[in-house]
Parts: C-alpha cells; structure tokens; sequence
C-alpha cells in the first residue's frame, strides 16, 4: 500500500496537479514517522502502522497557500477534515484526499512497540472515509469492536465512583500536566487562530502559573470549546508527554451528547448543526436530568 | 485607571433602615480607582441627580456606581444624569440594593455586608466600561394593530388620528371582538351594539386604517421602527371588491348545521355566513370545513344566486408583507374552557356561561332576546347565576387571577333579569362581591337592594341536572348551613384567559409573556402599555383582565404611546451589541447558527455583526471557541471581574 | 474557617428579561431569600459562558445557581434553549469531575415569578450549607 501511496503522490507531484503531499515521512527511528510535505521528491514517505499523526490538522496551515495539496486521510482522519471544513478552516477544493486503509496504530513505548494498539484503534467504529477523491487499500481496514458503547466504558467506571473519587481522580491526572500545549496543538477543533488562553479580553491570558484559573481549568475549558465538535480522534491523550487520559473528558461530553440530544458524530458531515449550535424545543432534557440520575 | 464616584440611595427608609449606607459609602472608598462616595436620601430626585452631576464635575469622575433600587426602575434616569455632566451614559452602573438588599434581609449586618460587595462588583465593572454610543434606525410611519376588537378598534381609531396608517389584522371575518356579543354594558346599561358599531363603521371609513379581516400573523422580522410582517389572508371565497352584501347567498345556502360562533353556539348558521347582521366588513365568507361544493365540488347555489359573482371557489389565501414601525397586540381574551369542571354540569343545556346569557339575552340574539331554558324553551322560575369559575383558583385546572368583570356583568345580568321578568327569583352565589370603579358598586347594590337580587356568600359544590330543573348542592356560608337549592338555569361567570394564539404572536415578536399567558408590560406601573421588547405595544385584555372603560382608555394611552414613537423620523439603537475581533476569529461561524436575528454575517474567513439588527443578548459570545465575539456593554472580561468581585 | 461559622457564596447569573424581573418581584414582595446570594445581572441566560461558572467555582463559590426565562418565553426567542443544552452538559462534566451536583442549578424563572425565585434560592442555599464549604476547585492542581 506504501508503494501505491508513493507512486501515486509522484505522480501527481509530477504532473503538476498537486503543489505538495501532505504524508508521514521516515523519523529517526522506524517507530516514528511523522508528518511531512513533499514537494519534489517522496522517496522519504513511509505509511505503516506506526503512523499516527492526524494530518487533517496541517491542513489549516497551506489554507492560504498557493496550489493544491494531496493529503493521505485514514478513515478516522477524515471526520476531522470535514470538521474543520464545516468551520471554513479549509477549503474542500485545495485539498486532493487519497483515503487510504488502516489496520491500528501500535502503541510505542521507549521507540519499542508494546504489542498494544491505541486505545482508540481497539474501540474505533469510524471504518468509512468520509470525504476523498480516491481510495486506497481501504478494504484493510476493520471495524475492530461491534459494540460502539464499548468506548464508553471507561467513562462509567469514572462516573461509577462518588464525587470525591472522582476529583482525586482528576486532580492526580491535572496535576501531571506541565503545559505544554501539546494537546492543543495536535487538536484539529482545537486550532483557534487565537487561543482564549492568549486572548486578554478573557482575563485568561496570565502569566504565573499553578494557581491561576487558567492552569486549573485548562483541560476542562479546552474539553468544552470542542464539545460537539470533537471528533474523538484521540490526538490529545496520544500527543501528551504526561499520559493524561484527556479523551475521557470529551468523550463524557459525547457521551452525553449522545445521551440527551440523539447519537451526534462529529465530522461525519458538513451540514448537520452541532448538538450545541441546535436544539430541540420540545425534547430536549431539562438540566434537572443531571440530578436525577443518580 | 478610572476615576470612579460611588453613590449609595437611602431611598428615604427603603433602603437605609436595613442597609448602613454610611458603610457601604466608607467600604466603596476603599476600592481601587474610587475617588469619590457619598450617600444621599433619594438619589432619583432632582437635587440627588444634581448631586452626581456636581460630583462629577468637581472629582473629575470617569465611571459612576449608584447604589440603589433594581436598574429596572431608574437606570435610565442616572445614565442620563450622567449624560448632562458630560459622562457618557453607559460609563453608569446600577448596583441593587433595595429589591436584592434591604426589602429582602431582615438582619442589618446581612443587608449592610451584602450591599457593600454588590458596590464593588459593580465598581469592578465598571472599570471595564467602555463608551458605548447607540446607533440610528429608521422609522416607518406605519403601525399594526393585531386583533380588532373594541380596544384594537380605539387604538387604531386614535393612531388613525394622528395621522399615522394603521392596519388592523383581525383573525375573524369581522371586526368587533366580544363587545360586539354583549347585550348591555355596565354600569350604565346602555346597548353595546349601539356604542360599538359606529367606531367599527369609523374604523373602516377611516382613510388611514386598512382593515385585514379573516387573517392572521404569518411572520415577522425586524425590530422596532422596522418590522416586516407578512400577513396571511386567508381565502374567503368570496371577492371582497364584487360583493354587495345581499346576504342571498347565506339564505339559500344548504347546510345549516355549522354551529355560530358568534352566537356561542347557541344555534346553527350556514357554510357561507356572516357572523351578525352588522359586520364589518359586511362581506361573508364560505367556512371551508361545512361547504358542500368545497368539499365535494357539488352545489354551488351561492354563486349561482350571486349577481355581483363575487364567489370564488378558487380563491386562495394571499400573503401580504407590509413594514410597520409598532406593532399593538389587542388579541383580547376568551372564556377558559370547562371541561374540567364536570360538578358543574354545563353539559346540562340549563348550564350557560356569562357570554352565552349575553346573546340570550340579546334582542338580536337567538332567542329575540326572551330568556327561556334552552332545554324545553319554558321561562325559567328562577335564575342562579355562580362567580369565579375558575377565576381565583389555585388548583391547577382554574386560574389564580381574579377574571376582574365577572362581578358586575352578573349584577348587570341580575338586573336586567329583575328589570324585565320580575317574576323571576334571581340568587347569585360568591365568593366576595369586587366592585372598585366608578359607579360599580352603587350599581351592584342598587341590582341587591333595589331589584332584590339575592346575593348568598358561598360555593356550589354540585349541580345535579334533574331534568325539571336543576339541584345546586351549595353552602350558605353567612348563614352557616349546607343546602339544596332548586333552580331552572344556572350562568357561570367563567373566568377568562387570554386567546391561545396570542403565544404564537408574542413568540413572533419576541415578547414576553406570563405564565398565565398575558403579555407582560415593561414596567407594571411606569409602563404599564408597552411590553419589554421595543416598539411592541398592549391594549386590552391581552396584558390583563379589564372591562370597556378601562380597555377604552388603556388604548388611547396605547395609542398615544405609538404616536410618540411614531412621530420620529430615527430611534437611538440599543449600543449593548455583539462585536467581533476579526483578529481572534476563526471564522468557524458558529455563532452566525446561533443568532436569533440574523445579525451574523460570514464573509471570506471571518464574521461581522450588523449591529442594527443585533439585540445583544450574547448566544453568540458564548459559542465562539476563541472569544472573538464579546457582547459590548456585558463583556467577558466585566462579568468575569464581577465574579471576581463578589467572590473576593 | 471551622463548620460551625460556614457562610456560603452562592453566585446567581440571572437574565435581565425575566429571572432579574422575578428577583425584583421578590424584593418589592418583600420575600426573604438568604444574603449568601449574590446576583449578576445578563442580558440572557445564554450570555452565561460556562468559564464564569467556572471562574466563580475557582475564586471560591460554594455553589452557582443560573436562571432563565421559562423555554419558550426568551426574550430573544431561543437564548435559553442554548442555554439548557450548554448548562446541562456542563453541570453533567463538573459532577463527573467530582463537583457535587447540588452546588450547580439552572432554574426558569419568569417575570412574575417572584415566590419561585425565592423558593427556589431558599432552597438551594440550603442544600450548599447542607454540602459544607467548596474548596475543591481551588485544590484542583496543586500536588498533594
């Protein structure tokens, strides 16, 4: 599939229909490709199972270039793509998208494969692409789990615990983070030109740290700004050099979203109004609902 | 940093006898940026304004908090003061320490401490304010009356007079409302026709007014000085143009079994009608749902008789868009339903509610105006007439409100009974007997003392149809026993409730509405004709139960109201607007999906507010991930230094 | 601060068409309502950012109580609907951080509904005193 992949990018790099390739290309070490541009040549490009990275999110940044890009999207990076086409981050005709198949991305500890695959692989329901010109190997890909409720499994097991429980929980996990910003850069909904975090018309934007709102409310503010707009590709926990669980926060929301206002998928078009953009005058739950169950 | 003046209002004892004023002044000196506090008796009186006024001049101030009653009540009478000193008035802030202070804590310490940080949130705020200036809205000379009853009718007439266009939407086929139904009118007992017709022929001659019957409120856009309405005529079949107004098509009209509505179904009309002999327009429409030839393409006799040929089958329902500058909701009111009031029995055809005896009583009405019992046609022995169906009931199937007119309609009822049968007993039972106005109550105790009506404190617990008459199983609380009284026809005064489509119009118009469904004013006492939402007016019952005087007068004042705004040529807009920092948006636009009005625009890689049509109410603040949208006035970084404030 | 001297600070966002109305109602009524309850004033509920409720938790709330027009009666036509949505998952996100539910409420209170607004205040403070102090958020990331 690798070999397709690159004979179609030079191909296309070639011929002048394409400016640039937005692929992974060789690291350091086998277990780490990352995301690259090709212009000329792509002898470097690799597409393997340790390619990760959601590539839809570098498309924001050749938005205002000139030219087209031909960019490789699994299936699970397109609902991200048709996120940020839905917020006019991109353009549908700058983009050529060759969807090609996944088999899971493999978990890498100490450049070492664990033998695991991603959280995410192992509960991923987002088998189709929904947005390409052409397909490649997508028959490779599976649908690993026939429960889509198994995701949410560790969701429960949070809300299983009393309250005290659970802010342990999170303030052990909060208390890892260091800020790096990892996670939001590697958010495809997450890409405000501006973050409120540096936006002084909040009272956000601070500078010492541990104490300050912004440090304590972070993950829960950035956790809402993509609320309904996530796509669960997992980037977040995948990217944070702390190993904090950050997809449990939004996926409580879709969780709730999915509960409350009827099974919402983030990407999987561009039309349908986001659960919070919308709503539904006679059905929609009243927040006593919070209360009542328990 | 600002240089802020803080004033704490005693507002004589209402503030000042629960709230330590002075420690709230010495508190509010020690904020940042306070150069200035001082406490005064009434700060809304003249020599109070002039008080900021001086104090502004002489401290240099840039940022006003006056510590006082709700903003509700006199914000904008301190903003305007601040106006005079050369302030710009949204550089004002309200804080409010009578109605969330000191009318509500008892405890001194509890009012004193909680004035003292409602004062610093609003100092934190306005630390935060920003000039704001209004913007400027044309005004269309043109307003819409909606419903065409009596108060519909005088507001519009009054309008007209001023020399405004008025158009009148009235969802039956003639205007007149329920006045129109009414036999007599209290307390002077003059003929209700005879005072009503003329203004329904004057408000159809008007050259001002357009009458638009037989229609409804299809859609409205737009905000004050500016609605665009569009209004559904629906399709009378008949040519309003052609029509002579003969009436040879309602007589030889076939079906005869639509129950009248005017006539409260007392008796049956016809598929072409007119609801009663004086309409207007006098030009009858065909009901759909009863006429053969719309149902099954047979029939057809009214057109053959027709020489004008005004009927058109085919006719279909116009829709007509028009720009007002006010709209005036006069939608009036209906009686409520009885469905759950079964002890009553008004299935019982000796049942009757009060509008029902109105057109029983009626010489134009079913009957001639000879009172019988609907069920064998004889003269009843005797009439009971039962208050407060419903009205001042707290159970959920009633209403708590008290419907206001019943008391003296029944003594009108009662009276003309006696006036006319003096054969006939008349009891009426109630709760208290309500007679404030002029006139009212030697009206009710003339109906007692002079014309023997018997009036008996207490409830009827059942009425029991017995065929011959009717068993009223009731208390005789005065006289303390429980009896069974005998009687041939039994008038409930029925509360009344606004019309249900009303919630339709003031969803439309964005208008605020109660739980009871009347329409809420902008203020109950200082502006008791406006609703809150801006260039939307109330006359009649629609804002609460009244009877003719008081719905007459309350549309002169209505009218009046919209002259007012009528007569300018440009309205200062609302500056509390939404604003977007184009170098924080995305342009992901969001919040053009979650704007009421429209005022969202996106346009190549960012959105902009179109601040006429923004009526800042901040949906889109919220949903906007970077914070570029900010709501001026009520901006992020002030409700945030309020919390800051308040949870210091 | 010891149990016995426990004073909460409730934070009350209210709209300024209806529940700032029905705060009013209840003052000119002359209905009692603990002082714990402090009120911001918005134009509509849906003006309320789910980060003041957070700041507020933050600085030290004991519990934020946020009210509306009754669904259907917004002034601005639809404000609240977004509002019922918006709060309602984030009341739901904080219980599942480990905020106690009974500190957050949404609550319609219309213009004449002076008697709920102080029902409804009376009885919310009484379960935060009911819940004791908050200083969870506060503690939030310091390492323990």
């Amino acid at each position: 599939m690798q070999e397709l992949m690159k004979a179609k990018a030079q191909e296309m790099l070639s011929n002048g229909s394409v400016t640039r390739v937005l692929a992974w290309k060789k690291g350091d070490f086998e277990t780490n490709p990352e995301p690259a541009f090709f212009t000329k040549h792509v002898d470097d490009m690799v597409y393997n199972q340790y390619c990760a990275t959601n590539l839809s999110n570098f498309m924001v940044g050749v938005e205002k270039e000139e030219g087209k890009t031909l960019v490789f999207l699994k299936p699970c990076d397109t609902f991200s793509f048709n996120q940020l086409l839905k917020e006019n981050r991109i353009s549908r005709d700058k983009a050529y998208i060759i969807g090609v198949g996944c088999e899971g991305v493999k978990v890498i500890d100490e450049m070492q494969e664990t033998g695991a695959l991603l959280e995410k692989c192992n509960v991923c329901t987002k088998i189709k692409h929904m947005v390409y010109d052409e397909l490649i190997g997508e028959d490779v890909t599976r649908r690993v789990t026939d429960d889509p409720l198994t995701r949410f499994k560790d969701i429960e097991a949070i809300e299983k615990m009393d309250a005290g429980e659970r802010f342990a929980f999170w303030q052990g996990e909060f208390s890892k983070c260091i800020r790096c910003n990892a996670c939001r850069n590697a958010c495809p909904p997450c890409g405000c030109k501006k973050c409120v975090f540096d936006n002084d018309n909040y009272d956000t934007a601070q500078k010492a740290n541990v104490t300050t709102f912004e440090e304590q409310m972070f993950h829960i503010i950035r956790a809402y700004h993509v609320a309904g707009r996530c796509t669960d590709c997992g980037e977040c926990t995948r990217v944070c050099p702390q190993d904090i669980p950050l997809h449990l926060l939004n996926r409580k929301f879709i969780k709730d979203i999915n509960a409350l206002y009827g099974e919402f998928q983030a990407g999987a078009d561009i039309e349908t109004l986001g659960p919070l953009t919308d709503f539904n005058i006679d059905q929609d739950a009243e927040p006593s609902i919070v209360y009542d169950r328990g | 940093m600002k240089r802020i003046g803080v004033f704490v209002c005693h507002c004589g004892t209402n503030i000042a006898a629960t709230v330590d004023v002075v420690k709230v002044v010495e508190a509010a000196k020690l904020e940042p940026g306070v150069v200035h506090a001082a406490e005064y008796p009434y700060l809304c009186s003249e020599a109070g304004q002039n008080m900021i006024i001086k104090a502004v001049d002489e401290f240099g101030l840039t940022g006003v908090v006056v510590s006082a009653c709700s903003p509700r009540m006199h914000e904008t009478t301190f903003r305007k003061a601040a106006a005079k000193a050369g302030l710009n008035p949204f550089m004002v802030e309200i804080s409010n320490i009578r109605e969330q202070c000191s009318w509500i804590h008892k405890d001194s310490k509890d009012g004193t401490e909680k004035s003292i940080i409602l004062t610093r949130a609003a100092i934190a705020k306005v630390h935060l304010n920003e000039p704001l200036h209004p913007g400027e809205s044309k005004v269309t000379k043109r307003a819409l009356v909606i419903g065409g009853g009596i108060a519909g009718i005088q507001t519009a007439l009054d309008i007209a007079e001023a020399g405004f266009p008025v158009d009148i939407v009235e969802s039956t086929p003639s205007i007149g409302g329920k006045m129109a139904q009414l036999d007599k009118t209290f307390p002077t007992l003059d003929c209700s026709a005879c005072i009503l017709t003329p203004k329904m022929v004057d408000a159809a001659a008007h050259e001002n007014i357009t009458l638009h019957t037989y229609s409804e409120i299809e859609k409205v856009e737009g905000f004050v000085g500016d609605f665009t309405i569009t209004i559904r005529k629906k399709a009378r079949y008949v040519d309003m143009k052609n029509c002579t107004g003969c009436g040879l098509c309602y007589e030889k009209c076939p079906v005869k079994k639509a129950p009248s509505e005017f006539e409260q179904g007392l008796i049956k009309r016809t598929a072409i009608y007119t609801p009663f002999a004086q309409a207007v327009p006098n030009v009858p429409v065909i009901d759909k749902t009863q006429c053969i030839k719309l149902k099954t393409g047979k029939c057809g006799l009214c057109e053959k008789v027709c020489t004008p040929k005004a009927i058109v089958f085919d006719q279909q329902d116009e829709l007509i868009t028009e720009k007002y500058g006010a709209v005036i909701i006069a939608t009036g009111y209906d009686q409520i339903s009885l469905e759950k009031f079964g002890e009553y029995s008004y299935n019982s055809p000796d049942v009757i509610t009060g509008l029902e005896f109105e057109r029983l009583t009626n010489a134009a009405g079913p009957t001639g105006g000879d009172l019988i019992r609907l069920s064998d046609k004889k003269k009843p022995r005797s009439v009971t007439f039962i208050q407060c169906i419903g009205s001042r009931d707290t159970s959920k199937r009633g209403k708590p409100y008290c419907s206001k007119i019943c008391c003296m309609y029944t003594a009108k009822h009662a009276m003309l009974i006696r006036d006319k049968y003096p054969q006939i007993e008349v009891n009426v039972f109630y709760i208290d007997v309500r007679t404030p106005g002029k006139n009212f109550d030697e009206f009710y105790r003339r109906s007692a003392e002079e014309y023997g009506v018997n009036y008996i404190k207490g409830q009827v617990g059942k009425i029991i149809d017995q065929g011959e008459f009717l068993t009223l199983q009731s208390v005789d609380m005065l006289g303390g026993k429980r009896m069974d009284l005998q009687t041939d026809l039994v008038v409930l005064a029925t509360a009344i409730e606004p019309v249900k489509s009303v919630r339709i119009i003031a969803s439309m118009l964005t208008a605020s509405i109660d739980t009871n469904n009347f329409m809420t004013e902008a203020h109950p006492k200082l502006k008791p004709v406006e609703s809150p939402t801006a260039g939307v007016f109330l006359s009649g019952v629609c804002q609460g139960p009244k009877d003719i005087p008081e719905t007459v007068a309350q549309a002169g004042a209505t009218a009046a109201k919209v002259i007012g705004l009528l007569v300018k040529d440009k309205l200062m807009t609302n500056p509390c607007t939404a604003e977007s920092n184009e170098k924080f948006c995305n342009g992901c636009s969001a919040c053009t999906k979650v704007c009421p009005y429209g005022a969202i625009a996106y346009d190549d890689g960012i959105v902009h507010v179109n601040k006429a049509l923004c009526q800042g109410c901040g949906a889109c603040a919220v949903t906007c991930p970077s914070g570029a949208m900010d709501l001026q006035g009520f901006s992020n970084r002030q409700l945030m230094a309020e919390v800051d404030a308040i949870c210091r | 601060m010891s149990v016995g001297e426990f004073k909460p600070l409730v934070v009350a966002f209210c709209c300024n068409w209806c529940s700032y109305a029905g705060a009013d109602l209840a003052g000119t009524s002359r209905l009692q309502y603990p002082a714990e309850v402090k009120i911001i004033k918005v134009p509509c509920s849906c003006r309320v950012n789910p980060l003041f409720v957070l700041r507020a938790f933050q600085k030290g709330a004991d519990g934020v109580i946020i009210c509306g027009c009754h669904p259907g009666d917004c002034h601005y036509s639809t404000g609240n609907y977004y509002t019922r949505r918006r709060i309602t998952l984030l009341y739901s996100m904080l219980d599942y951080l480990g905020i106690e539910k009974g500190r957050t409420h949404l609550e319609w209170v219309s213009a004449a509904e002076g008697v709920k607004f102080a029902t409804v205040m009376n009885k919310f403070v009484e379960q935060v005193y009911e819940l004791g102090e908050n200083r969870r958020l506060e503690d939030w990331r310091c390492k323990s």
